[in-house]
């Protein structure tokens, strides 16, 4: 606008007339500053798309896995030889599962059990999980022993990587990680079609694992979704009420100064000191197990309180002071005209404040590993107590693997957690559209 | 029982008691006398009257007997602990409260004939799935079999106490109901202390996190003098050996600061002029549609959690400049992929929201008159912002990049991958470095035994980290708020 008016000015005067000899480098100097601007913005823009493509580029394979339907003969002379699972369970237990699917793959490819090299390279071409699928398989069914089954069996990571494209085979064979022998195979089991890409379920079921294909986020997941319910049925109530106080009933004196002063410093106080907290309180002074969700989730309470109230707050003071005038005129207490006209009406902004502090919770990594939520945990934990992990602790667990594919992993991991991260925002900002009155 | 189990009950009693005081309160009101409260409020009350109290009592009981019972273990352990091979009390303690616990896992008959040595108790525990230390001896076993059947009587007694208390507390609320009774005023007034303690529990957050990290920091001092904390120049803490006090560790503050202080300041280079000619841009260049668009996506920048940014540090950024930096010195590379540059770029960038929406919304609380006057007179709009707009935003944009640094300093996950684990003094920025805040991490994850020196000192580093980001945030409010009244 100002813009405008400034060159219709300029073109009136006309050239001759000017006297200002520095106009020129004047408005250079504008336009410098204009693109300085510009330019901060572009970099910021950048490194955000930056970020997400160096996210997305790396994990959205970590959404498939690579499977080959191989038909296994579940051998009685090689899992119970001495025919004693009647007596002895633990064979069962015990038997040599990868040899029976090494065989398979071997009968499939053609290749003989003698050839030693060629076996090595087989063993590492199925994943070593086969060992717990078959091994629950008999367990479960005994009766299948002797039968051939059709089981569709993880393929090993570096095979996975390398079927994925991942793996650059123009490099000598002695630097790659798969060697020609496994490539030649990969191509005819994937003519046949046994063996393709399947959406990985396994990413969000199994739990901790040492080997990248079956490495999950189960055990995370589950480990999250506690927290966040802990942290959403203490913040919000304990938000609300200290909101309502501080907002309706408190007079300014001392000790609302303190709580108000202390709330402001609290948002900003680094996150991992709260860890250090919850270390000092919950686990050595009250005695809950480490790596416990119900540890966690009281830990990211404390943390998530300040923005809930600072929200909760604001959601109140917009409701207008005619409601409230409205409902003492009429004859409700304090109690009521808080409880049953202000609090409705500000319900979709405490909301909204809710989910972006969930939200923030979600993100957050540091406080939990000084409670040991860095563990490494198989099994689903079945109540807060238990030890589990959560979806970021997971995820720099992961980071601090070294092999390619759990790179991979790592990434996916990532994307899930964005998308949590984006559904809740996005749920946020639908609320408050769709809700929020402007009075 | 568990003390769920009990919780549950006496809920269940209140509720109950609820519906009970609601209908006869109901019936009370015939017409005669004008009723003071509406019948839910006597329910309310009868339920408040009987859950509190008992609540409240099983609380101060659990508390109260586990440290009856943790103090007569301790008094019953023998005298040579001191010379046997566990090294101290406090450990024995701690590992016949193992034992203790792991009881409950027992069921009647394997509590009965329960085997008195040490090792083969452990081994009968372990096949429930509870592991106990190695190093036990055998006169642990019957202080914790005392510890647990003592436990076991002090919960059942708990739990009878409380549910009497529930129950009695149904019989005082219900023999109250009348229909002049005040049931909405009392309701009401234990609702309001109910806001009241919530709103302190900000300030007991406050309190815990100083006193919690000050009791530690003091233990820790008690092995490690001050004067070397702060004003040691080498960090070498060892490993702690259960027992040996592992007092011989170095622990000097000043290379972990430097580090702290050196990659925030990387990163606020990179954040400042970015985030400030953005925020500038937006306030005073920007249409509304650019800024409607642009605004939330910097803004997206400050959602994404701190370990993505130290992923992408870590697999991206770092590689990126040590390939680079071997590019252009045409051999080995010289930046380190973990390296003060590294870390501090990233968390320039994770910092860039915050210095753009704190120093857009003072530069547009800046008064419309002054950019008025200011352009009246002719000068251009980015003489307008240099002469006029900036110098009077000046203390609000200090406060905020107050603010901004004290996020940089506090902040963990992208140093924890990033920056590396190295404490050194170094004036490179193309080498690693380490923060305080990665320190902490280090010493507190994995196994632990917690009166090293080598744990208590991540409480030391944490008192510290906390009083400098709380000195800069008060300091900052302090500026923004002043500001702030300045205009207004």
């Amino acid at each position: 606008m100002t813009d405008a008016t400034f060159n219709s000015n300029v073109a009136a005067v006309g050239r001759p007339v000017r006297r200002d000899i520095g106009i020129k480098r004047r408005y250079a100097a504008e336009r410098r500053f204009r693109f300085y601007g510009v330019a901060a913005i572009a970099v910021g823009i950048f490194f955000l798309f930056a970020l997400l493509f160096s996210v997305i580029s790396n994990g959205y394979t970590a959404f498939w896995q690579t499977t080959i339907e191989l038909p296994v003969k579940l051998d009685e002379k090689l899992i119970d030889p001495s025919n004693q699972r009647a007596t002895n369970p633990n064979v069962l237990l015990t038997a040599n599962y990868p040899l029976l699917v090494r065989n398979a793959l071997a009968e499939k490819l053609g290749v003989s059990t003698t050839d030693r090299p060629a076996m090595r390279d087989l063993s590492k071409f199925v994943s070593d999980g086969v060992r717990n699928q078959l091994r629950e398989m008999v367990v479960a069914n005994p009766s299948l022993i002797g039968t051939t089954q059709t089981i569709p069996v993880l393929a090993g990571a570096d095979i996975d990587s390398a079927f994925k494209g991942q793996i650059n085979l123009d490099v000598d064979e002695a630097n790659r990680k798969v060697s020609n022998r496994q490539v030649a195979w990969m191509k005819e089991l994937a003519d046949e079609g046994v063996m393709r890409q399947k959406f990985n379920t396994g990413l969000f079921t199994y739990g901790a694992s040492s080997r990248p294909e079956t490495a999950g986020l189960g055990v995370a997941l589950v480990g999250s979704l506690y927290m966040m319910l802990i942290v959403l049925v203490l913040s919000l109530p304990i938000g609300v009420a200290a909101s309502i106080y501080l907002e309706e009933y408190a007079k300014k004196s001392r000790l609302t100064d303190i709580i108000e002063v202390n709330i402001n410093n609290l948002a900003a106080v680094p996150s991992i000191v709260f860890g250090l907290l919850g270390l000092a309180v919950f686990i050595n002074l009250v005695g809950l197990p480490r790596s416990a969700s119900l540890v966690g989730g009281l830990v990211l309470t404390l943390m998530t309180l300040p923005t809930v109230i600072i929200a909760t707050r604001a959601a109140l003071r917009a409701v207008p002071p005619s409601i409230r005038s409205a409902a003492l005129g009429i004859g409700a207490s304090k109690t009521q005209m808080v409880f049953h006209h202000v609090l409705p009406l500000a319900a979709p902004g405490i909301l909204t404040g809710t989910i972006i502090g969930l939200a923030q919770a979600l993100g957050e990594t540091a406080p939990l590993l000084l409670i040991g939520m860095v563990a490494f945990v198989v099994g689903y934990p079945t109540t807060p107590m238990d030890p589990a992990t959560a979806l970021p602790v997971q995820i720099y667990m992961w980071a601090n693997e070294a092999e390619r594919a759990f790179v991979e992993r790592t990434s996916g991991a990532i994307i899930v957690l964005l998308l949590f991260l984006a559904v809740m925002n996005i749920a946020a900002i639908i609320l408050r559209r769709r809700f929020e009155r402007r009075w | 029982m568990s003390v769920l189990l009990v919780l549950l009950i006496v809920f269940g009693i209140g509720i109950v008691g609820f519906f009970i005081g609601r209908q006869r309160a109901s019936a009370r009101e015939t017409g005669e006398v004008k009723v003071h409260s509406r019948a839910y409020y006597h329910g309310w009350w009868v339920f408040l009257v009987s859950v509190l109290p008992a609540v409240l009592f099983i609380v101060l009981w659990s508390a109260g007997s586990s440290i009856y019972l943790e103090r007569s273990a301790q008094a019953s352990l023998p005298a040579q602990t001191a010379e046997s091979a566990v090294a101290s009390r406090g450990l024995a303690l701690s590992m016949v409260r193992g034992i203790a616990t792991g009881l409950d896992r027992l069921d009647a008959q394997e509590l009965q004939n329960l085997p008195q040595s040490y090792a083969d108790l452990r081994s009968l525990l372990g096949s429930k799935g509870v592991a106990l230390a190695s190093e036990g001896q055998d006169y642990m076993v019957p202080i914790a079999e005392r510890w647990h059947s003592q436990a076991a009587t002090a919960r059942t007694i708990g739990a009878g106490l409380a549910i009497a208390l529930a129950v009695a507390g149904v019989i005082f609320g219900l023999s109250g109901i009348h229909p002049r009774a005040r049931a909405r005023n009392n309701v009401e007034r234990i609702v309001l202390w109910g806001l009241l303690a919530a709103s302190t529990i900000a300030i007991l957050t406050t309190v815990g996190i100083i006193f919690s990290m000050l009791f530690q920091t003091i233990n820790f001092f008690s092995v490690v003098s001050p004067w070397n904390f702060f004003f040691g120049t080498v960090w070498d803490p060892r490993f702690a050996d259960a027992g040996s006090g592992g007092s011989q560790g170095q622990f000097g503050l000043i290379p972990l600061l430097a580090g702290t202080l050196y990659i925030a300041f990387v990163a606020m280079l990179f954040a400042v002029p970015v985030g400030l000619f953005a925020a500038i841009y937006m306030a005073e260049y920007a249409t509304p549609k650019v800024r409607a668009t642009v605004k939330p996506l910097l803004e997206i920048l400050a959602g994404i959690p701190t370990i993505v940014y130290g992923f992408f540090a870590l697999v991206t950024v770092g590689p990126f400049l040590r390939d680079l930096s071997a590019a252009i010195s045409g051999g080995g590379g010289f930046i380190m992929a973990q390296s003060v540059l590294t870390a501090g770029l990233v968390m320039g960038i994770m910092l860039i929201p915050f210095v753009s929406s704190l120093s857009d919304d003072i530069i547009t609380a800046v008064p419309r008159a002054m950019r008025d006057g200011s352009l009246g007179l002719g000068a251009t709009r980015s003489e307008t912002i240099k002469r006029v707009i900036l110098p009077a935003a000046l203390p609000g944009i200090v406060g905020a990049l107050l603010l901004t640094a004290s996020r940089a300093i506090g902040e963990t996950m992208i140093v924890v991958l990033a920056a590396g684990v190295a404490a050194r003094l170094t004036v490179n920025p193309f080498e690693a470095m380490t923060t305080i805040t990665v320190k902490i991490v280090n010493q507190l994850t994995g196994d632990l035994e917690f009166n090293s020196p080598q744990t208590l000192v991540a409480f030391a580093l944490g008192i510290t980290l906390f009083f400098l980001t709380l000195a800069m945030n008060i300091f900052a409010l302090y500026i923004v708020r002043k500001y702030r009244e300045q205009y207004e």
